[in-house]
């Protein structure tokens, strides 16, 4: 659904993004994680051309932005939402007037621009609030004003810039909820950007790791938790780093409560210790983390049953 | 002077006044607001980002804004006939307090412009926004608050220069101020043109404030 390679930005002689390449599938919340300054705004950005990218090429459901004039470019703008850290309201509009905003932009008529705003308000859960003023609002709720604001031309795509970095934890997990919720409903593709791994752990199907203008690691989170070394599985569940020599990190993937474990020193001459772990949800799952020294004998054996049991075994010492 | 001898002379200066500082007032909205809205629009990061345009502009308002006004009257004396075809009397002074006050609503439009969030401006523009529309529907609605304000500090500045238009020939309550107060030492009159001028300043400016807020919901 969109589809950036060879991404570059440069700014004089400050390089914003250095080759990157993003592939969103339709459908999927894909999130771009980062920390400020690794350049995911300025990705955001190049997607709907807010940034021109100085080399690269963005494609957006099938068509080349970068190749656009700039009344196809508005044209194409007007399938794409977005949504805004500090919300972007309009303080001169009531709240049915910043969802219509957009409705004017692509010159839809007046009587269906009201029906419109009505149903987008509900969607968002904002019903009888059009008549409010923005500053009337929380910051949950304007950002709700924002979300229906983006979705008002149906697009195919919502770009998410920081949405929920300006809100408290409750709030920001009730706008997750209502991104997920329309993502599930309108088949909505999402790419969002973010600093918080909590956003990608709620929502995200996949996710691209940024650091100094690159993608470090990309892919769906599900695979990357299955991929041993991978940077995400170490970023979610924090064990010490480097691992003590001999220790052993367990990733379990399947029904948590599954004793595996307790099998292993039931079933084989060893002592296991634990060092640290941490179940999360995530990707739509229990995924747990356990980093265990085990003694004995029959080390071997257990870590080969471990394995065969479908548990991802990383050895500290021994290549992946 | 009675009150009987002084009202003939204080009614119609007031409307000549008025009339001068009413009409100048239009015009240089009309010129200043797409005037201020240039200055920001092709500045450098701008709607339309044409920066050496930009600069040129800037020159030409810097050099309206920096002569005295009453250098100005006269200065563009020739400009005037061209405009109205004569020098002298109300209509007449409308040319160079339009000409006077242009640069400096221009400066204040620019500044209000300026307060208008770069993320509202984004947002519209991710929404596929043209730059009339822009200026039309994000940044002058956003900014009515701070035009208004800026319009109403331009009136009181435009019943200033009204004073000086009026030695020149104008008319209005600075005339009178200086023919009765000045040269020929009628100091209660003078009282009065004082007094009736600051009650006009008052009066506008508290509507211009009033309206301004009734337009703000920050």
């Amino acid at each position: 659904m969109i589809q950036a390679s060879g991404l570059r930005k440069q700014y004089g002689t400050t390089v914003a993004l250095d080759g990157v390449d993003l592939h969103v599938r339709e459908g999927e919340i894909y999130g771009v994680l980062g920390q400020s300054g690794a350049g995911k705004s300025t990705l955001l950005r190049c997607v709907n051309l807010l940034e021109r990218p100085t080399a690269g090429t963005v494609t957006v459901a099938g068509q080349d932005l970068t190749a656009l004039g700039s009344g196809e470019l508005n044209r194409a703008r007007q399938r794409i939402g977005m949504i805004h850290q500090h919300f972007a309201l309009l303080s001169s509009r009531t709240v049915a007037g910043n969802v219509a905003f957009p409705l004017e932009v692509m010159g839809v008529p007046r009587a269906e621009r009201e029906r419109r705003v009505a149903e987008l308000l509900e969607l968002v859960g904002l019903d009888g609030r059009g008549k409010d003023r923005p500053h009337q609002l929380s910051g949950g709720q304007k950002q709700r004003v924002g979300i229906a604001r983006a979705l008002a031309g149906n697009p195919a795509v919502l770009l998410s810039d920081e949405a929920t970095s300006a809100l408290d934890p409750a709030t920001t997990q009730s706008i997750l909820a209502l991104l997920k919720r329309l993502n599930a409903e309108l088949g909505l593709t999402i790419l969002l950007i973010t600093h918080e791994m909590n956003v990608v752990k709620s929502v995200c199907d996949s996710v691209a790791i940024m650091s100094r203008g690159r993608i470090e690691e990309s892919g769906v989170i599900a695979d990357l938790i299955r991929t041993p070394g991978s940077r995400l599985t170490r970023e979610i569940f924090p064990l010490p780093e480097p691992a003590p020599a001999g220790s052993v990190t367990l990733t379990f993937t399947g029904d948590p409560r599954q004793p595996v474990v307790s099998e292993v020193v039931r079933k084989f001459d060893v002592d296991l210790s634990i060092l640290g772990g941490s179940i999360e949800e995530l990707a739509g799952g229990s995924v747990g983390r356990l980093r265990v020294a085990l003694d004995g004998a029959d080390s071997a054996a257990a870590l080969a049953y471990l394995r065969d049991s479908g548990l991802i075994v990383e050895v500290a010492g021994e290549a992946a | 002077m009675t009150w009987e001898e002084m009202l003939p002379l204080l009614w119609p200066a007031t409307l000549e006044t008025a009339q001068m500082v009413g009409w100048s007032t239009l015009f240089t909205a009309l010129l200043g607001l797409p005037l201020g809205v240039a200055l920001v629009a092709f500045d450098r990061g701008g709607l339309r980002p044409a920066p050496a345009f930009k600069s040129a502009l800037g020159f030409v308002v810097n050099v309206g804004r920096s002569l005295p006004f009453i250098v100005l009257m006269i200065a563009i004396i020739p400009f005037t006939r061209l405009v109205v075809g004569t020098t002298i009397g109300t209509a007449a002074f409308v040319v160079p307090l339009t000409v006077g006050a242009v640069p400096f609503f221009a400066r204040l439009v620019e500044t209000a412009l300026r307060e208008v969030g770069a993320d509202v401006v984004q947002a519209a523009q991710a929404m596929g926004a043209s730059r009339t529309t822009i200026v039309r529907k994000v940044l002058l609605p956003e900014a009515l608050p701070g035009l208004v304000a800026g319009l109403t500090v331009t009136v009181v500045a435009l019943i200033g220069y009204s004073a000086m238009a009026g030695t020149l020939g104008g008319g209005g309550l600075g005339d009178l101020a200086v023919r009765y107060g000045y040269q020929r030492f009628e100091t209660l009159l003078m009282i009065v043109t004082v007094v009736l001028l600051l009650v006009i300043v008052q009066l506008l400016q508290s509507l211009g404030d009033w309206v301004a807020r009734r337009l703000s919901h920050k």
